[in-house]
């Protein structure tokens, strides 16, 4: 098979790069006790709250950036950053619709995320997050009826403060690594979710993150509980303006699935993935941990990776509980200079658990993309089976990527099945589609689709079409 | 409708094509017969503008246009259809959808509007009966894991669903049993028509017998060396091409 040799990408417009003008509250510059202290009133946390994150700031002063990634970056100065910024009249709560300042409406319209319930796809909840506040809430009522909460985490903590305390940092630890307890100190807004015993949640539940204020990094944290015997989807959107600067966004996700119950967690990540010369864009440092803490429970994640300049993420399934099952869908799509390390750990602690990992990575333009992943069987996990295939689909010849696949296996009774494939898009492939009338652009978006449809194939149906559409203007401008 | 002179091209560092010199017109059917390495294929994807056959000298005229100046993507919007020897797979993406793609993408060059779903299906349909393709390959991926003959019939498909003015098939009788042949020959013989040009191009005599060719032309070493009607593809079947 040939490769083809166009790879010279031309930079399709990121439609998503405005910046909204809105008056922001924001606190000094700057890493510290105070800053943590500030962030927490002006959260109105409760003193243990305080506590929580003051001990993760001790904590993190004695830890160090990872440096295992393939990537590549200037030193972060902490010191420079805003870590909390909210636009004004915003910072204690979400209002109702009404009182929302109508520039973030407008923002969240042209984003496509309307956040007027009758305006809104049937049957998706939205958490809408700017910047360092969750700023609307939809379908809470709805939910409540069912005894879903469904909610900005900083509210959590003052009304749900017994369900915080018991699962906030039982799945990513306090101290875990250094990106995680700086979230564990900083955070600001993310959703939370509880699902009841015996409920299976009627909508998908989404929340929708955007960065909009400059030097101010975002600090999500996001807790989903399904309860024993519960279901829910939920989805995450991101989306960044335009600047030169990077931006961090540092998340801890976690996710604790009880008894036969089950999470299916999916991302579409589009933060600002930086210019055609690799200025900007978002460094995306994030810990999302799932537990599968009952038996017969499942954790799903599914991710559309084609944002940010930076991708660190690893998405993880602990398989504590006998029985139960973990996914990983994944499609990672870098180009320019993106640069892009993730995968997954699927760690295997209870009897006849199952895990299963497909990795689609896509490397366009001069950019890195590495799949990272590590499979554990425990001693007691007897039984426990693994499947995982890595494809990987290189455009161009000056993109790289990388497979790192490392397993553990301390029982004999487990087996892992592993399949990695690297290809480029074929010439012949190309030349074919192009003998029937496509362009090359179409003709490539067609192979690439193809190559990720096992993935895509996975999303809500709500969003698989707008998935599709991403995957397509990720590569526009990498042929031609 | 097709005018070649004096065309040499090279694959890598070998000279294939030596001088060729063909004109074909609107409505007549032209069978290209020689040994494997004689350069029939060459002119067949020399013809599409595959990237990998680099033309040194000579010219190719198109209806009036300089076929060589042209994109593979506009030869094909602008009539000309290869049907390849071996079809290319693409895991991942349905047949059905594909030959949407392929038909709208002609069907925007021509200034219609896209086919509708349900007016799709309903050609696909008619089509697809004709050739005794069944149905659920439609909902398979393209060409993948498809048997010689389902790939081969998905070619002459394709090349119904968009309509050409010049048909180039590159040995499209390889890998299909008896059955498959004739009905895959009648689907082409139903396309000929005064407004559009055939150029087979076969290593054996046994499509030609489903399809009559106007002038059946001897390739050897990149060159034709004899030309002639349908009775010259009968000697050589008898004779062989020494």
């Amino acid at each position: 098979m040939n490769k083809v040799s166009k790879d010279n990408f031309k930079q399709e417009k990121y439609k998503y790069g405005f910046v909204t003008d809105i008056e922001s509250e924001t606190i000094p510059r700057g890493l510290n006790e105070d800053i943590v202290r500030i962030i927490s009133k002006k959260k109105n946390e409760p003193e243990w709250m305080l506590e929580w994150r003051l001990k993760a700031f001790h904590r993190l002063k004695s830890m160090k950036m990872p440096t295992w990634a393939k990537v590549e970056f200037d030193e972060i100065d902490f010191q420079s950053l805003y870590y909390y910024s909210s636009p004004k009249g915003h910072e204690d709560k979400p209002k109702s619709l009404d009182e929302i300042d109508p520039k973030l409406i407008e923002t969240y319209n042209k984003l496509g995320i309307p956040l007027n319930e009758q305006k809104m796809l049937a049957g998706v909840a939205v958490d809408a997050v700017f910047d360092s506040v969750s700023v609307a809430t939809t379908f809470k009522g709805k939910l409540n009826e069912l005894g879903v909460i469904f909610c900005p985490i900083s509210e959590a903590i003052q009304k749900h403060p017994e369900l915080v305390k018991k699962y906030l940092g039982s799945v990513i630890p306090v101290t875990d690594h250094f990106y995680a307890t700086l979230n564990s100190a900083v955070f600001t807004d993310g959703s939370f979710v509880y699902i009841p015993k015996g409920v299976r949640c009627p909508m998908e539940l989404s929340t929708y993150f955007r960065i909009n204020a400059s030097e101010t990094g975002q600090f999500e944290r996001t807790l989903i509980i399904a309860d024993e015997d519960s279901y829910v989807s939920y989805l995450e959107g991101c989306t960044a303006p335009m600047r030169d600067e990077n931006q961090l966004h540092a998340a801890n996700v976690e996710l604790v699935a009880l008894d036969n119950a089950e999470i299916k967690y999916s991302t579409v990540q589009n933060w600002y993935p930086g210019d055609e010369n690799g200025v900007g864009g978002i460094y995306n440092f994030v810990t999302k941990r799932g537990l599968c803490k009952g038996k017969n429970s499942k954790i799903s994640w599914t991710q559309i990776e084609t944002g940010s300049a930076i991708t660190w993420k690893y998405p993880s399934c602990i398989l504590r509980g006998d029985n139960s099952i973990g996914e990983f869908y994944s499609v990672a799509i870098t180009n320019n200079y993106q640069q892009a390390d993730t995968g997954t750990k699927m760690i295997h602690l209870g009897k006849n658990t199952k895990s299963k990992i497909i990795s689609k990575g896509i490397s366009a333009g001069k950019s890195t993309n590495t799949y990272r992943g590590l499979v554990s069987f425990h001693p007691k996990a007897e039984n426990a089976t693994n499947f995982t295939q890595c494809d990987s689909l290189l455009v161009g010849d000056k993109s790289k990527a990388n497979t790192v696949p490392l397993t553990e296996n301390s029982n004999n009774s487990s087996s892992i099945n592993h399949e990695a494939t690297t290809s480029k898009i074929s010439e012949e492939q190309l030349f074919y589609c192009l003998q029937r009338g496509l362009n090359e652009e179409e003709a490539q978006s067609l192979i690439v689709n193809g190559f990720c449809k096992e993935v895509l194939q996975k999303l809500p149906m709500e969003f698989a079409v707008e998935a599709q559409k991403l995957v397509s203007i990720s590569l526009e401008g990498s042929v031609g | 409708m097709l005018e070649i002179k004096k065309l040499n091209v090279s694959v890598e560092e070998n000279k294939i094509l030596n001088d060729l010199t063909l004109s074909i017109k609107t409505g007549e059917v032209h069978a290209i017969m020689g040994p494997n390495g004689s350069g029939k294929s060459t002119i067949a994807h020399t013809l599409a503008g595959n990237p990998n056959y680099r033309v040194e000298s000579g010219s190719i005229s198109f209806n009036g246009s300089d076929l060589l100046d042209m994109e593979p993507t506009e030869r094909s919007l602008d009539g000309l259809f290869l049907a390849f020897q071996y079809p290319i797979e693409i895991p991942g993406v349905t047949n059905a959808s594909y030959l949407r793609q392929i038909l709208n993408s002609h069907r925007k060059h021509q200034g219609k509007d896209p086919i509708d779903a349900a007016e799709f299906l309903k050609l696909l349909k008619e089509k697809s009966a004709y050739l005794k393709i069944p149905m659920e390959m439609h909902s398979r991926f393209v060409n993948t894991g498809f048997s010689g003959g389902e790939k081969k019939k998905n070619e002459v498909l394709q090349m119904d669903l968009l309509d050409p003015k010049l048909i180039i098939m590159d040995e499209t009788d390889s890998g299909l049993d008896v059955d498959a042949l004739k009905v895959t020959a009648d689907a082409v013989n139903q396309m000929k028509s005064k407004n559009r040009s055939l150029i087979i191009v076969t290593h054996y005599l046994r499509l030609l017998e489903y399809i009559k060719p106007d002038f059946v032309h001897i390739f050897q070493n990149g060159k034709i060396i004899e030309s002639g009607d349908s009775s010259l593809a009968s000697r050589i079947d008898k004779e062989g091409y020494e």
